[in-house]
C-alpha cells in the first residue's frame, strides 16, 4: 500500500458512481499525506464526497459513513479547513482532528441547525457568531470592518492584525451571503433548480449554470448537439472577457487610475449590449439550462457580436497601454507564493498568475475547446501586476475564440430533452475566476435528491488573506481588488 | 488632460443614453406618496448608501455599471456615501439574509429622519428565488417600508438610471408642493 502514490491508492479502491468508493483505512491513509491535492469536499447525510486532482484532472471519490464524523483532511491540506467547517454547519458531520473547529457559514441566526442533516433541529435562540482568530502577538492591534463594505459590493467582514501599519495577519469571515441554496434545490427538477447555480455569484453566472447543466446531463447520460456546445463556449468566453474587464476596472478604481477604470467599463458595456442583442439579456442569467440553452442566438446576434469585437479591437491597444502603466505601479504588491497556491489547490487566474499551469479548458474531453485551442497563458510574478496582465491576456484570447465560434456556428438543434431518470453527475467548468463545480444526485423521478456547488472563492480566500498580509496597509484595497473573492460565491 | 478618443466617442449616442423622461403620472403618484410619508431629500444631489443584503451580486454589478460613463447615474447628481447617517437614500440589492439582517437593520436605524429606502431587484423586493429559505429573512420590507421598488433579475443599468430620474422628479415635485402649502 505504501508503494502507491495517493492517486494510486484511490484507483485501487472499487469504482462506484462517478469515481471510487474509499474504505475508512484508505481515507485515513490519504488524510496522513498531502498528495493528491484536494479540489472539493462536501457531504450527504451519510456520505462524504471529495474530488482530488491527479495531474490536474479530477478524481472523484466517496466515503460511506457509519458515524457522523470522518478523519479530517485539513492537517495535511490546509485548504480543506473551510470545507470541513461548512460540512459541520450544513450536515452536522464532524471532521475529526480538523484544523479549525469554528463554524463557517452558520452565524447562529438560521431557522434550522444543521439544515441539510437528516433531521435538522429548529433553532430557539440565536447562537454565537464565529469568532475571528486571536491576535498572534503582543503589541499588535486589531482592525475589524464589515460586513457592509465601503464600495458598491457584496458583504465583506474582515479583520486585520496590525503592528503600526504592518499587516501581520488578515482574515475574512464568510457566511453573510448564505442563502441556503443547496436546501432550496432539493426535490426540484434540474431545470427548475438551475436558477440557483445561476445566482451563486453574478460574475460567474454562466460558468456555474454550465457546470450544473453538465452535472445534470451527465447524470442521465444525454449528449448535446454541436450547436449547443458551440453556443455555450461562446457564452463562456463572453462571460470570461466581461468578467476580466469588470475586475480590471475595479482594480484600476482601487488603484486610483480612473482612465483604465472607465475604459474597461466602457468596453464591457460594448460587449454586454451586443450580448443583450444576441441573447436577450446583458448578464447570461438562466441562459444555459440542463439539456441545452433557454434560447438560440438571435438572427442579428452574430453580426452584433462581430461589430462589438471590431469596436473593442480598435480600442484594445489603448486599454493595454493604460493597463501596462497600471501594472507597473502594482509590481510586487500582494505577491502569492506558488507553494501556497498548490497547497490549497486554488486554480484560475490567481494560480496562472503565480506561474502554475492549470486550466480545465485545456484538459482532454473539455468540449468544444479541443478545436479552439485555448492558449497556455502564464505570468510568473504572482503579484497584483501579474494578475492584471493575465486578465488582459486572457480576455485577448477570449476575443480570438469568440471570433472563431461566431464565424462558424454549427447549424442544427440547440437543446435536447432530459429524461426523468435516476443518476449522479459532476460538472467542472473553468469559470472566469477559476474552477466551478456542480454535483447532483437524481432520484428515480428525475428530481434532485442531493446537490453541491463550489465557487473558486473557497480555495482562493486563503490566497487573498496571504496576499493582504504581505502588503502595506495602504495598499490593502488594491490587493483586495486584484484577487476578487466574492462572498456570494463561497457562502452558498 | 484631454479625454481619450474612446470616452469622447462614448459620450455620443447610442452607447451613452440619457435617462428617459419620467412618466408624469408616475412622478405625481410617487410625489404624493413621499409627501404623505414625510420623505424628503434634495433632488439635485442625492447621497445614496448601497447595501447588498447577501445576494449574488448581479444587481450591485448593474448598479456600479450605471455609475459608469455609458449610463451616467453620476450625471443625475447621484453620489454614493459610506455613512448611512450622511445618506438621503438607502438602496438595498439582494435578499436580506438572516446573517446580514442585524447589519442592515443597524444601517437603517442610522438613517436621518425622512430618508428614503429603495428596493432594487427581485430579491430586494421580497427575497426573490430565495424566499422561504431557512437562511433568508426576505426582502427589504421585512425591515423597512420601501418608497420605491424596481423589479428585475437584475434590472439593467438604464432602468436604474430611469428610476432615479423618476425619483428626482418626484422629490422636486414634492418639494415644490410643500413650498406652496407653506407659502
Amino acid at each position: 500500500m505504501a508503494a502507491l502514490n495517493g492517486a494510486g491508492l484511490i484507483r485501487a479502491c472499487p469504482r462506484a458512481g462517478l469515481g471510487h468508493r474509499l474504505d475508512a483505512a484508505t481515507w485515513a491513509e490519504l488524510a496522513r499525506r498531502p498528495d493528491p491535492p484536494l479540489l472539493a469536499l462536501w457531504a450527504e447525510p451519510t456520505t462524504i464526497h471529495a474530488v482530488f486532482l491527479d495531474r490536474g484532472a479530477p478524481l472523484p471519490v466517496s466515503l460511506p459513513l457509519s458515524e457522523r464524523r470522518f478523519p479530517a483532511l485539513s492537517p495535511m491540506r490546509p485548504g480543506a479547513a473551510a470545507a470541513e467547517r461548512m460540512i459541520h454547519d450544513l450536515w452536522g458531520i464532524e471532521a475529526w482532528g480538523g484544523q479549525d473547529g469554528r463554524p463557517l457559514l452558520d452565524h447562529g441566526r438560521w431557522e434550522l441547525i444543521n439544515p441539510l442533516s437528516p433531521r435538522p433541529l429548529r433553532r430557539d435562540a440565536p447562537g454565537p457568531v464565529p469568532e475571528f482568530r486571536a491576535p498572534p502577538a503582543a503589541g499588535a492591534h486589531r482592525l475589524e470592518y464589515g460586513p457592509i463594505p465601503a464600495a458598491i459590493d457584496g458583504p465583506e467582514h474582515r479583520q486585520l492584525i496590525l503592528r503600526g501599519e504592518e499587516v501581520l495577519a488578515a482574515e475574512f469571515r464568510p457566511g453573510y451571503a448564505h442563502r441556503g441554496m443547496l436546501g432550496l434545490m432539493l426535490g426540484k427538477s434540474p431545470r427548475a433548480a438551475a436558477r440557483y447555480p445561476a445566482r451563486l455569484a453574478a460574475d460567474s453566472t454562466l460558468a456555474h449554470s454550465l457546470a450544473f447543466a453538465l452535472a445534470a446531463e451527465g447524470a442521465v447520460g444525454v449528449t448535446l448537439p454541436p450547436r449547443a456546445l458551440a453556443l455555450r463556449a461562446l457564452l463562456a468566453e463572453l462571460e470570461r472577457a466581461a468578467s476580466h474587464l469588470w475586475h480590471l476596472s475595479r482594480l484600476a478604481q482601487a488603484a486610483q487610475a480612473p482612465l483604465p477604470a472607465e475604459e474597461a467599463l466602457l468596453l464591457r458595456e460594448v460587449l454586454l449590449e451586443a450580448a443583450a442583442a444576441a441573447f436577450g439579456r446583458r448578464l447570461p442569467m438562466d441562459l444555459v439550462l440542463p439539456g441545452g440553452l433557454a434560447e438560440d442566438i438571435t438572427p442579428e446576434g452574430p453580426a452584433r457580436l462581430q461589430g462589438a469585437l471590431a469596436a473593442i479591437g480598435r480600442e484594445w491597444p489603448r486599454l493595454r497601454r493604460q493597463a501596462e502603466r497600471l501594472a507597473r505601479r502594482l509590481a510586487g504588491l500582494g505577491r502569492i507564493d506558488p507553494r501556497l497556491v498548490a497547497q490549497v489547490a486554488a486554480g484560475g487566474p490567481p494560480a496562472r498568475a503565480a506561474g502554475i499551469d492549470q486550466d480545465l479548458r485545456r484538459l482532454p474531453g473539455y468540449a468544444p475547446y479541443e478545436e479552439l485551442e485555448p492558449r497556455c497563458l502564464i505570468e510568473a510574478g504572482g503579484d497584483a501586476a501579474a494578475r492584471c496582465a493575465l486578465w488582459l491576456a486572457e480576455a485577448d484570447d477570449s476575443w480570438r475564440m469568440i471570433r472563431l465560434l461566431v464565424d462558424a456556428l454549427p447549424a442544427g438543434p440547440w437543446q435536447v430533452a432530459l429524461p426523468a431518470a435516476a443518476g449522479e453527475g459532476l460538472g467542472l467548468v473553468e469559470g472566469p475566476r477559476g474552477p466551478c463545480l456542480a454535483w447532483l444526485r437524481l432520484d428515480g423521478g428525475g428530481l434532485i435528491e442531493a446537490a453541491f456547488l463550489q465557487d473558486p472563492a473557497t480555495a482562493q480566500l486563503p490566497l487573498l488573506e496571504a496576499a493582504l498580509t504581505a502588503a502595506p496597509l495602504e495598499a490593502a484595497e488594491v490587493v483586495r481588488a486584484s484577487l476578487p473573492v466574492p462572498a456570494a460565491g463561497m457562502d452558498l | 488632460m484631454t479625454l481619450p478618443r474612446l470616452i469622447a466617442q462614448a459620450l455620443r449616442p447610442p452607447l451613452t443614453r440619457r435617462p428617459a423622461a419620467p412618466e408624469r403620472t408616475e412622478v405625481m403618484a410617487l410625489a404624493a406618496r413621499l409627501a404623505a410619508t414625510g420623505r424628503r431629500a434634495p433632488p439635485e444631489a442625492l447621497a445614496v448608501r448601497h447595501i447588498d443584503g447577501g445576494g449574488c451580486g448581479g444587481c450591485a454589478m448593474e448598479l456600479a455599471a450605471a455609475q459608469g460613463l455609458a449610463h451616467g447615474l453620476a450625471a443625475l447628481g447621484i453620489r454614493f456615501v459610506e455613512d448611512p447617517a450622511a445618506a438621503d437614500v438607502l438602496l438595498l440589492t439582494g435578499p436580506v439574509t438572516r446573517n446580514m439582517a442585524p447589519a442592515v437593520a443597524r444601517a437603517i436605524e442610522r438613517l436621518p429622519p425622512g430618508a428614503l429606502v429603495l428596493a432594487v431587484g427581485d430579491c430586494a423586493l421580497d427575497g426573490g428565488v430565495f424566499k422561504g429559505s431557512y437562511a433568508v429573512l426576505g426582502g427589504l420590507e421585512t425591515l423597512a417600508r420601501p418608497d420605491l421598488r424596481l423589479p428585475g433579475c437584475p434590472p439593467a443599468p438604464s432602468r436604474v438610471v430611469d428610476a432615479f430620474a423618476t425619483l428626482i422628479a418626484a422629490l422636486a415635485q414634492a418639494g415644490a408642493g410643500a413650498g406652496q402649502e407653506r407659502g
